[in-house]
């Protein structure tokens, strides 16, 4: 239910991750390159967390928030469905992981590259 | 891409319903929870944390906390701002009344207004808040198996081993 709830707050804009993922590479001007996603994914940035703090470096499985502990359903969306269905929520989500993370927000490419990476996930 | 219109308005009639159900189902409007959630509330806070109850805060703590999304206990927990301003407008409301009103906690933490120390001081020891099943007081599920719904009866505490 809080899943579903997720979407609804800014004004849902269904999609499916392939096409998202063909949005942010027209925005970037490149294809999303899966092994650059997964050490994007993987990787620290100069801040305390990578990605994978959260949502492990095997994203076909659930995670587990860093501060709270509060469960994170897998990101790949082959065992998530819901996964990248709604732009806006889509978009939430990089802009405050990628500050936690990155330090900023996330340019297209990078996205394009871990959207990439996390939808060759089986 | 769909329209989003109509994704928007299939998925407020897939929630609508079974949400009221559940509720009534559960009893919440007589015991517990008399403070209906809103749905933005528990969809956005809940996402990464248990929906504290709105009365567990004083409307300053409150006001503080939704001025600093950006810096939420370590992270980024911005929202967009309508969503942002609904959900303030609701904590205002429901907020801490009467004498907890005045009750405001260092960092705006629930776990530390003076309500929360008392209630839980006495019965639990910190070897109990140290089990890994728990971790720290904010973990409300972890004993309140209601929290999840909003049901913080002392009646659904089961403290894990």
């Amino acid at each position: 239910m809080a899943a579903l709830l997720g979407g609804l707050s800014a004004a849902a804009l269904a999609a499916s991750p392939a096409e998202l993922l063909a949005g942010y590479s027209a925005e970037a001007g490149v294809r999303g390159e899966p092994a650059r996603g997964q050490a994007f994914f993987t990787q620290r940035h100069g801040q305390e967390w990578s990605c994978a703090s959260c949502h492990t470096t095997q994203p076909t499985q659930a995670g587990k928030h860093a501060v709270t502990g509060k469960t994170i359903a897998p990101m790949a969306p082959a065992v998530n469905a819901q996964r990248f269905t709604d732009l806006a929520k889509t978009e939430k989500w990089f802009r405050r992981n990628c500050k936690d993370v990155v330090g900023r927000e996330c340019q297209a490419n990078e996205k394009a590259d871990v959207l990439a990476w996390l939808m060759t996930l089986k | 891409m769909k329209t989003p219109i109509l994704s928007l308005m299939a998925a407020m009639t897939l929630l609508a319903s079974p949400l009221h159900a559940e509720e009534e189902e559960r009893g919440e409007r007589s015991r517990g929870a008399r403070v209906p959630t809103l749905p933005q509330y528990q969809a956005e806070c809940s996402a990464c944390h248990v929906a504290f109850p709105a009365g567990g805060l004083p409307a300053a703590s409150w006001a503080r906390l939704m001025q600093n999304l950006p810096q939420h206990f370590g992270t980024d927990a911005s929202l967009d701002p309508a969503t942002t301003r609904q959900i303030s407008q609701w904590l205002q409301a429901n907020a801490a009344s009467g004498r907890r009103a005045q009750d405001t906690p260092p960092e705006d933490r629930i776990t530390r207004t003076q309500w929360f120390v008392r209630e839980h001081h006495h019965e639990i020891s910190s070897t109990t808040w140290q089990r890994a099943a728990i971790g720290k007081p904010s973990n409300c599920a972890a004993c309140h198996t209601g929290a999840p719904q909003g049901r913080f009866s002392e009646h659904d505490v089961r403290i894990p081993r």
